[in-house]
């Protein structure tokens, strides 16, 4: 409820003092009632497979309490969150919504979301806590279920790696250190590269160096961007860049493709989801890579951040909604939900004991070569340091884009960027009439 | 171009106009080229061979499509011309009647109104989809065919382009003769004027086709149910399937080659319309 009353729009307000009369006279009469149907329930989903799932769900668990889920695939991205606002202002929002975290604090102070702490809130164990506080927002409210996760790890082409006769980075410093040996040994090749489209893994690597770029405190927003955590990232990127140790092009285009198929760039920087994007980036380099945690800032430590993952939604406009935050939670923490959800949709699982075992026994067909691999991806994700978002996070990334590609194109100072980046976040926070303490 | 340089000097070949229109041509023709040659090309060939190298997959590609999620794609297809088919058919109904009306009758406020539809032709109707849907949400008619329909039936710049056409093409004269001879108003408008305006309700029903079937914003805020989608948005989520899935770019090139082909189908067909347009048009006025 604090979350709320930060976000200083009457309706906002209004809307969050209902919601506490809601929550007042409600009696509590427990699981009875959450699944008391019939009930049918739209769900707006981008991940592969999800229909299937709610298949399982329709013909098991939810025809025992009359609950019908239907899938409707849509595109992800910022555009969903627009499109889902949109709907809400028409009372129109599907019952469910598949949704990314960073994008939680904005349909939240949209009022979109509504607050499953009471149906779900007892799901909080099977969490890692820096995931489930992403789903709270800090606030003793619940607004999500975690449905996926994507904690960084460092990807390596292991022949190359030998060729050259370098080490596995455990440091930042180390990874430093790597690059430029590999660029004295073969000046061709870079270690990766520096992507000033990919904002999500610059916040996720903000995150391991302890950044927390949204606050709240005092009824008003602290945004610490330009914290000195997140200037140790720049920092470190682009002194990088600047020297010439790594490249600066963007990832996700052809040329990337080609550079990582082809051995030019040798290493990765990337989420648990990776081998899903080599299989189609670099078809013929299978079986060539490994997985070694993220580097890093402290030696022996075991921090990582988080690049993608989402989360399941129940919205305020839901005529339902003890059916689909009992389906939410299902989805979400049942065993055979799960099971079904890696195997249909290809989704790292939030939760904790899905992480291995089951269908995560095995490793991804491409790293077929490093059979624990989950295994591995399990430990480094137990040291996923927390993310706190705030309302305009689309905003903040499209800072980022616009400002560290000037920045990575002329080889210039990052730090420049990076303040940029935080006044732009200010000033539109500003304008959307929330509070912000300087 | 061509006859004033031949007036000038007849034995000059045109390298300037000539260069441009190649370039022109060039630079409109090769992103049509590249997605012809990936569509060949399998997932693997894709980003590894050289960009314009056609590769082996092409029927492999249009089977995986057709097999992803039980043929949906091709819903998708059925959907996009049933919109755009529609659409721009009572479009061009709408058009027509408007356009000769406004061209044909003096009324009081004719001008503000063609003034009006002058403006909307300026209006990207980008900009009119969300309180579109916002109206819609209103009639309980959001994410339903209907709902796509309804906002393309209008189309300013239909009626702008059919009152400019029905003015140039349907003569004062021959209304009045029909008039003179006792035909009603609307038997004229059928049985006179439609005629003398079918080259330009051509054009009309082929820009309104093509704006319907590229449309992408309109359905996209309208419609939540994806068995609904055109194949605009259909292709968008196989591009954004989330972060920790890959894009299937293969289905992705594969699926827009295909829905350009009735495109183009449509324009060789309607073609012979345009032609006809040149023989007509040698009406005295």
């Amino acid at each position: 409820m604090k979350y709320r009353t930060v976000a200083v729009t009457t309706a906002a307000t209004l809307a969050a003092t209902a919601l506490l009369t809601g929550c007042g006279s409600s009696d509590d009469t427990g699981d009875e009632q959450a699944a008391s149907g019939p009930a049918s329930l739209t769900y707006w989903a981008w991940a592969p497979g999800l229909d299937k799932v709610a298949d399982i769900w329709n013909k098991g668990p939810g025809k025992e309490a009359g609950i019908t889920v239907t899938v409707k695939k849509q595109a992800s991205g910022d555009d969903l969150v627009t499109k889902i606002i949109t709907a809400a202002k028409a009372n129109k929002a599907p019952d469910l919504v598949q949704a990314e975290y960073q994008t939680l604090p904005t349909l939240v102070s949209n009022d979109v979301l509504a607050d499953i702490s009471e149906e779900a809130g007892d799901a909080k164990s099977q969490f890692a806590d820096g995931i489930w506080q992403q789903t709270t927002l800090g606030s003793d409210a619940l607004y999500a279920l975690p449905q996926d996760s994507g904690p960084l790890m460092f990807y390596y082409r292991q022949d190359l790696f030998k060729q050259y006769g370098l080490t596995v980075p455990t440091t930042w410093e180390e990874f430093a250190e790597t690059a430029r040996a590999l660029k004295k040994k073969a000046p061709d090749k870079d270690l990766t590269t520096f992507s000033s489209n990919d904002s999500g893994l610059f916040a996720g690597l903000s995150q391991q160096a302890g950044a927390k770029w949204w606050t709240t405190g005092d009824d008003k927003w602290k945004v610490a961007i330009d914290d000195p955590a997140t200037q140790k990232v720049a920092d470190f990127w682009g002194g990088l860049v600047k020297e010439g140790a790594i490249d600066n092009q963007p990832m996700y285009t052809p040329a990337w493709n080609k550079a990582l198929n082809t051995g030019k760039q040798v290493a990765w920087v990337s989420a648990v989801w990776a081998p899903g994007t080599l299989t189609t980036a670099a078809p013929e380099t299978k079986g060539k890579w490994a997985m070694a945690p993220l580097p890093q800032w402290t030696a022996g430590e075991n921090v990582t951040g988080s690049w993608g993952g989402s989360s399941t939604a129940v919205t305020n406009d839901s005529k339902n909604k003890k059916a689909a935050a009992t389906f939410a939670k299902w989805l979400n923490t049942d065993p055979a939900a799960l099971a079904a959800l890696v195997k249909e949709g290809g989704i790292y699982p939030a939760a904790t004991a899905a992480q291995t075992g089951g269908a995560l026994s095995q490793a991804p067909d491409y790293f077929s070569n490093q059979p624990d691999f989950y295994t591995e991806a399990a430990k480094i994700a137990q040291g996923t340091a927390p993310a706190s978002w705030g309302p305009n996070v689309n905003v903040a990334y499209t800072a980022f884009k616009d400002n560290f590609a000037q920045a990575a194109k002329n080889k210039s100072d990052f730090g420049t960027a990076l303040t940029a980046m935080q006044d732009a976040t200010v000033s539109d926070l500003k304008k959307q009439g929330f509070g912000v303490s300087e | 171009m061509s006859t004033q340089s031949l007036a000038t000097g007849p034995r000059r070949f045109p390298l300037v106009p000539t260069a441009a229109l190649l370039f022109g041509a060039l630079y409109c023709l090769l992103p049509v080229a590249w997605v012809l040659v990936a569509s060949t090309k399998s997932g693997s060939e894709l980003f590894s061979t050289f960009t314009f190298l056609p590769g082996s997959g092409f029927t492999d590609n249009v089977a995986d499509l057709t097999a992803y999620r039980d043929g949906v794609y091709w819903k998708w297809m059925a959907n996009s011309a049933f919109y755009a088919g529609v659409g721009a058919l009572l479009s061009t109904a709408v058009s027509a009647v408007s356009g000769y009306a406004l061209a044909v009758y003096r009324f009081r406020g004719r001008e503000t109104v063609f003034n009006i539809l002058l403006a909307g032709v300026l209006m990207p109707p980008v900009i009119l989809a969300v309180p579109q849907y916002l109206l819609l949400a209103k009639a309980d008619m959001t994410d339903s065919y209907l709902s796509v329909l309804l906002p393309v039936i209008l189309s300013p710049y239909g009626v702008y382009l059919a009152r400019i056409y029905a003015s140039a093409a349907v003569p004062a004269d021959v209304i009045e003769a029909g008039r003179m001879d006792g035909g009603g108003e609307w038997r004229i408008f059928r049985t006179i004027a439609l005629p003398m305006m079918v080259p330009g309700l051509v054009t009309v029903f082929l820009f309104q086709f093509v704006a319907v079937w590229n449309n992408f914003l309109l359905p996209y805020i309208m419609l939540g149910d994806d068995e609904k989608f055109p194949v605009t948005l259909g292709l968008y989520t196989l591009l954004q399937q989330g972060s920790n899935t890959p894009a299937l770019y293969t289905l992705v090139i594969t699926g827009a080659l295909l829905a350009i082909i009735p495109l183009i189908a449509l324009f060789l067909v309607i073609q012979r319309f345009w032609s006809l347009d040149l023989l007509s048009g040698a009406v005295k006025s």
